[in-house]
C-alpha cells in the first residue's frame, strides 16, 4: 500500500505535465482538449484524496527523485500542511476547469489550448510545491509556477496585459531571486540543511541577529505572498482572464506564497526560535499595516477585479501574521485561512467573471441592480462576501476566530486592533456590492429586465463554491484536525 | 593509438584544414569539418575518461623529455575546455552549411571551412600545451583565423570590428609574449611545470613582477574583462551567425582557462593572491563589468550586441568566483565556464537562425515573431532564463556554487550584488522577449519561416543540453570539482 501512495504522490506531479502533452495533442479539438484537462484534474483529485486518506491512517509517504547537486535533492514527503493546500488546489482546480469552460467559450477567447496548458504547468507546480520535502525542492516549484503563469497573466497579449506581465514577473521573479535565494542560500550555510524539520533546522546556539536577517530576506524574498511593498503584482496580474484571476490569484499562487512563509515559519525556523529572533516583532507590524492599508485602497477601488484583487493582498497578511505569532492558535489559524479565503475568494472572483460574460460589466458603479438579472450570482457573491468579512455562516468565521486568538495569547494588541479594524472594512467594501445590486435605490434598473446567467457550467462552479464556504463553517472538524497535526507531526524530515 | 589522444586532438583539425581546398565544394567541404570536428569531440571524451580515471596524462612531443622538448599536459581542467571547445564547435558547425549560404558568397565558402578548423586548432593547442612558448604560438593560430573570420561578415562594419579586434588582440598577444620573455630570462626554462619550481626562488624580483603584470593584462585582454572589453561587442555582432556562436562560446573561455593556468599553475597561489592584490581587483572589476554591460544590454537595440554585453557581465560572474580564491569559488567558474558556452552557443545559435530567415537582428524586427517562428524564439526564452539562473537550468547551478562560494568566505556584499546584477539579466531577456510575443508583426513583412530543421536540431541539442546539465549535474558538477581541487592541490 505505501508503495502506491508513493506513486501516488508523484502522479500529482506528473500527471499535469502529462497533461500538457495530451492537450497539445488535442488542441485542434476544443471537446476533447476539455475532456482531457476534466479527466486529469479528476485523476490528480484522486490521488490527492488517497495521499489524504493515507495520512490519516497514519501512512508515511515519501518520494525521492534524484540529487540535483550534493546534498541538495529533489524529494517529496506528504505532511498536514502541505496535504491541506494540495487539496485546496487540486479541487479547486477541478472546480476551476469547469467554470473555464463555460468562461473562456462564453467570453471567445483566443488561444484557448495555450491557456490549458500553462494552467495544468502551474497545477502541477503547486502539487510539487505543496508536497516538497526542503526548500531546494520548493524553490524550483515556486519559480515554475511564476514562469508558467506569465503567459496566462498575458493572455490577453494587448499592451495592458503586456505592461501587467511585466509588473508580475519582475516582482515575482526579482525578489524571488534577489531576497528568497539569498536567504536559502544563507539557510544552508547556518544550517547545513535545507530540509523541512519538525522544529526548526537551526540550533538554539545561532546567532540570532543573522537568523533574523535571514526571516526578513524569506518574508521580503516570497514575493508570492504579497506582503507591502512587493503586493503591486497582483492586481497587475488582474488583466488576465477570470478564472486565471480566480484560481491563481485567490488560490495557487498567492497561497503558495503563504504556504511558504508558513513552512518557513514552522519547519524551518521552528516556532520555539521565531519569537526570540530581533526581525519578528518589525515583520508583525509590517504585515499588520500590509492588511489595513490594502483594505484601505480595496475601498477606493471601482473596478470591481482590483478591489478583490487588494482585499487579497489584505487577506494574505492575515495569514502572513498567524505565521508568525508562532503559537499553535496562530499556526491553525493561518492554515485554515488558506482553505476558507481559497473558497470565499474564489466564488468571489467566479462571480466577478460571471458578471462580465454575462453583462460585459467590471466597473462596480454599474453594477447596481443587477442582483435581478443575475439572482444567483449575486445570492453567492453575498455568501462569499460574509466568509472574507469572518461572520456566520461562512466558513471564514472560524480562521479569523484563531487568528485573533493567536494574537491574544502572544499579547500584541495592536495586531488585533488591525484585524478587527480590517474585518470592519471588509464589510464596507464587500457588502454595498451585493447590497446595491438588489437594492439599486431609485432610477436604476430593477426587475424588468429578466434573468441573463452566465453560461450554465460558470454558474454550477460557483454554486459548488459557495457551497463549500458554508460547508466549510458547518463541518470545520475535517479540516481542523488536519491544521491541529501541522505542529505535532513528529519527522518530516527526509530519511529515504 | 590511445597514448597519441592528446596530439591527435590538436594535429587532425590542423592538417584537415588545408585539406579543406582539396574538396572545395562548399557541401563536401562542410561534411568534411563536420566529420574533423565530430572526431575531436570524440576525442576529447576519450581524454576526458582517461584523466578521470587514472590522473593527468603527459605527453611528449616527439619523444623529447621536457624541459627541452614540448609536453602536452592533459589534467582535469584542460579536459574539461577540450571538452566544452569541441563538442560547441561540432554542435554549432552542424548549422554552418545552411547558415552561410546566406551569408557568404559562395567562393568563400572553403574559406571558411578552413579558419574554423585552424581557429579551433589553436584553441585546442592552447589547452593541451604544457610549454609557455606553445601557448602563445597557438594563440596566435586561434586569434589570426578568428579576425579573419570576423571579417567574412556580410556587414562592412565586420571589416572595421575584426580590425579593432584585431589591435586590441595583438597587444594582448604581444604583452602575454613579453611576460613569457621575461619570465624565460629569469628561469630559462618555458615549461610550466618546470617554471613553477623555478620561479620559487627568484619570484621576489621586480621583473618577474613585471612579467607577471604583462601576462595578467594580456590574458584579461584577450577575455573581455572589464574595461578591456571594447574589441568585443562589434566583433561578435558583425561577424557570420556561426562565428559569433562559435566564438561566444569558446574564445573567452580559452582566456579565462590561461589566466586560471597561469596563476595557480606557473606563479602559484600564494604569489598571485598574496604577494599582490589580485583579489580585490578583480572582484571590483568583475562587479563593476556585471553591472556596466548589463546595463548597457539593456540600452542596446540590435538583439547580438545585447548578448554580446550580456557576455561581458558573465566574464565578470567568471572572473569573481576565482578571485574568491577557494576550490569552491574555482569550481564555480569551471562551473560557468561550462554553462556559460552552452546557453551563449544556444543563443547566438537561435539569432543565426533569425538571421537566416529575416535578414536582420535589429529588436524591432523581432514583432511577432513569437507566431512565426515559435520553436527558434522559444529557444531564445529558454536560453534567456538559463542566462537569468532560473532553477532547471544550468545558469541555476553556477549561480548557486558563486554565491556559495562567497558566503562561505564572508563577501556578503559580494553575493547581495551578485544577484542584483543577476535581476537585470531579466531586464535585458524580456525586452526581446516582449517584442517577439506581443508586437504584432510587421506590416509589409511577408509571413516568416520557421527556421529550417539544420539550425533547429542544433539549437535544441544545445537548449535541451541547458536544462539537462541544470537537473543532472554530476558530469559537470564532477569534473569541475576535479579540477578545481588538483588546482588547489587538495587530495578527494
Amino acid at each position: 500500500m505505501n508503495l502506491s501512495l508513493a506513486l501516488m504522490l508523484q502522479l500529482t506531479i506528473i500527471l499535469p505535465l502529462v497533461a500538457t502533452l495530451a492537450i497539445l495533442a488535442t488542441g485542434k479539438k476544443p471537446n476533447l482538449r476539455e475532456a482531457v484537462t476534466i479527466s486529469i484534474s479528476l485523476a490528480v483529485l484522486y490521488c490527492v484524496i488517497n495521499l489524504y486518506q493515507g495520512l490519516i491512517a497514519g501512512a508515511t509517504i515519501e518520494a525521492f527523485w534524484w540529487e540535483l547537486l550534493p546534498g541538495l535533492e529533489v524529494s517529496f514527503v506528504v505532511e498536514p500542511l502541505g496535504m491541506l493546500f494540495a487539496l485546496i488546489a487540486s479541487f479547486l482546480w477541478l472546480i476551476t476547469t469547469l467554470y473555464a469552460v463555460g468562461y473562456m467559450r462564453g467570453h471567445k477567447e483566443e488561444n484557448q489550448t495555450r491557456f490549458y496548458l500553462c494552467f495544468a504547468i502551474a497545477i502541477g507546480a503547486v502539487m510539487g510545491l505543496a508536497f516538497s520535502a526542503n526548500l531546494f525542492t520548493l524553490f524550483i516549484f515556486y519559480e515554475v509556477l511564476t514562469l508558467s503563469t506569465y503567459p496566462l497573466v498575458t493572455h490577453a497579449g494587448t499592451e495592458k496585459a503586456k505592461n501587467g506581465g511585466r509588473v508580475y514577473l519582475g516582482i515575482l521573479l526579482g525578489t524571488s531571486i534577489a531576497f528568497f535565494l539569498l536567504a536559502i542560500i544563507l539557510t544552508w550555510f547556518v544550517a547545513g540543511t535545507l530540509d523541512f524539520t519538525a522544529g526548526g533546522v537551526f540550533g538554539s546556539d545561532v546567532d540570532t541577529s543573522l537568523v533574523g536577517a535571514i526571516l526578513v530576506l524569506f518574508v521580503f524574498g516570497i514575493g508570492k505572498a504579497a506582503i507591502m511593498p512587493f503586493h503591486r503584482w497582483l492586481p497587475a496580474a488582474m488583466v488576465a482572464p477570470t478564472p486565471v484571476s480566480a484560481l491563481l490569484h485567490a488560490v495557487a499562487v498567492v497561497k503558495a506564497g503563504v504556504f511558504t512563509i508558513l513552512k518557513v515559519c514552522v519547519f524551518i525556523f521552528g516556532i520555539e526560535l521565531l519569537p526570540t529572533l530581533p526581525t519578528t516583532e518589525f515583520l508583525l507590524y509590517l504585515a499588520g499595516a500590509s492588511v489595513l492599508l490594502a483594505s484601505i485602497v480595496a475601498m477606493r477601488q471601482d473596478n470591481l477585479k482590483a478591489r478583490l484583487a487588494y482585499s487579497t493582498v489584505s487577506q494574505l497578511g492575515y495569514i502572513t501574521i498567524g505565521a508568525l505569532l508562532a503559537t499553535s492558535s496562530g499556526v491553525i489559524g493561518s492554515s485554515m485561512h488558506i482553505a476558507t479565503h481559497a473558497f470565499g475568494k474564489i466564488t468571489l472572483f467566479f462571480c466577478a467573471g460571471a458578471i462580465l460574460v454575462a453583462t460585459h460589466k467590471s466597473k462596480i458603479s454599474e453594477m447596481r441592480g443587477i442582483g435581478f438579472t443575475m439572482p444567483v450570482t449575486m445570492a453567492a457573491f453575498f455568501i462569499a462576501s460574509l466568509s472574507i468579512i469572518g461572520v456566520p455562516p461562512a466558513g471564514g468565521t472560524w480562521s479569523k476566530w484563531f487568528l485573533l486568538m493567536g494574537t491574544i495569547e502572544t499579547g500584541y494588541w495592536v495586531i488585533m486592533m488591525v484585524l478587527m479594524v480590517s474585518s470592519l472594512l471588509n464589510i464596507a467594501y464587500l457588502l454595498p456590492i451585493p447590497y446595491h445590486a438588489f437594492f439599486p435605490g431609485k432610477g436604476h434598473p430593477t426587475a424588468k429586465t429578466g434573468i441573463k446567467e452566465a453560461p450554465l457550467l460558470s454558474l454550477i462552479a460557483l454554486s459548488v463554491t459557495t457551497l463549500g464556504c458554508l460547508i466549510l463553517f458547518l463541518y470545520p472538524q475535517p479540516l481542523y484536525e488536519l491544521a491541529k497535526t501541522i505542529l505535532t507531526v513528529p519527522g518530516v524530515s527526509h530519511g529515504h | 593509438m590511445l597514448a597519441h589522444l592528446p596530439i591527435l586532438q590538436v594535429i587532425v583539425p590542423l592538417m584537415a584544414a588545408p585539406l579543406c581546398w582539396f574538396l572545395n565544394r562548399s557541401k563536401l567541404v562542410w561534411l568534411f569539418a563536420l566529420l574533423v570536428s565530430a572526431f575531436t569531440c570524440l576525442n576529447s571524451i576519450l581524454l576526458l575518461q582517461q584523466v578521470m580515471s587514472s590522473g593527468t596524462i603527459i605527453y611528449q612531443l616527439g619523444g623529447w623529455d621536457a624541459p627541452w622538448g614540448i609536453e602536452y599536459r592533459i589534467d582535469e581542467l584542460n579536459a574539461l575546455l577540450l571538452l566544452i571547445i569541441s563538442s560547441v564547435g561540432t554542435v554549432v558547425l552542424f548549422a554552418a552549411h545552411t547558415s552561410i549560404q546566406k551569408e557568404l558568397p559562395e567562393d568563400r565558402h572553403t574559406l571558411f571551412y578552413s579558419l574554423y578548423l585552424l581557429s579551433i586548432t589553436g584553441m585546442f593547442g592552447i589547452v593541451s600545451t604544457g610549454d609557455v612558448f606553445n601557448v602563445f604560438v597557438f594563440l596566435e593560430i586561434s586569434s589570426l583565423s578568428a579576425y579573419a573570420l570576423i571579417a567574412l561578415g556580410k556587414d562592412r562594419r565586420a571589416l572595421w570590428a575584426a580590425y579593432q579586434y584585431l589591435i586590441m588582440g595583438t597587444i594582448g598577444a604581444t604583452f602575454i609574449l613579453i611576460g613569457i620573455g621575461l619570465l624565460y630570462q629569469m628561469t630559462g626554462t618555458l615549461n610550466m611545470a618546470d617554471l613553477a619550481n623555478r620561479l620559487e626562488e627568484v619570484n621576489q624580483t621586480r621583473t618577474v613582477f613585471a612579467a607577471f603584470a604583462f601576462l595578467i593584462v594580456g590574458v584579461c585582454l584577450k577575455l573581455a574583462l572589464f574595461p578591456l572589453h571594447l574589441w568585443l561587442p562589434n566583433a561578435y555582432a558583425y561577424a557570420p551567425s556561426i562565428v559569433t556562436a562559435f566564438l561566444a562560446a569558446t574564445a573567452t573561455k580559452v582566456a579565462v582557462y590561461l589566466l586560471i593556468r597561469f596563476t595557480y599553475t606557473v606563479f602559484g597561489i600564494e604569489f598571485s593572491f598574496s604577494t599582490l592584490p589580485l583579489q580585490n581587483i578583480f572582484i571590483v572589476l568583475g562587479l563593476v563589468g556585471i553591472f556596466a554591460a548589463s546595463t548597457a544590454a539593456i540600452y542596446k537595440t540590435n538583439v547580438k550586441h545585447i548578448f554580446a554585453y550580456s557576455s561581458i557581465a558573465q566574464v565578470g560572474y567568471m572572473i569573481i568566483g576565482y578571485a574568491i580564491n577557494t576550490s569552491t569559488g574555482l569550481m564555480a567558474t569551471l562551473l560557468h565556464l561550462f554553462n556559460h558556452a552552452l546557453m551563449k552557443s544556444a543563443l547566438f545559435l537561435a539569432l543565426g537562425a533569425v538571421m537566416y530567415r529575416i535578414g536582420s537582428v535589429q529588436l524591432s524586427q523581432f514583432q511577432g515573431l513569437g507566431r512565426q517562428m515559435p520553436l527558434t524564439m522559444a529557444a531564445i526564452v529558454v536560453g534567456g532564463l538559463s542566462l537569468i539562473g532560473v532553477p532547471l537550468t544550468v545558469g541555476f547551478i553556477s549561480k548557486w556554487y558563486l554565491l556559495v562560494a562567497a558566503v562561505e568566505t564572508g563577501m556578503w556584499p559580494v553575493a547581495v550584488l551578485i544577484l542584483l546584477g543577476s535581476l537585470l539579466a531579466i531586464l535585458y531577456v524580456w525586452r526581446i522577449v516582449e517584442t517577439a510575443y506581443f508586437k504584432p508583426p510587421l506590416p509589409g513583412r511577408e509571413a516568416v519561416q520557421e527556421a529550417p530543421w539544420t539550425f533547429l536540431a542544433p539549437i535544441w541539442a544545445l537548449v535541451l543540453a541547458n536544462i539537462y546539465f541544470g537537473i543532472d549535474t554530476r558530469l559537470s558538477v564532477q569534473v569541475a570539482q576535479a579540477a578545481s581541487q588538483s588546482l588547489f592541490g587538495i587530495n578527494p
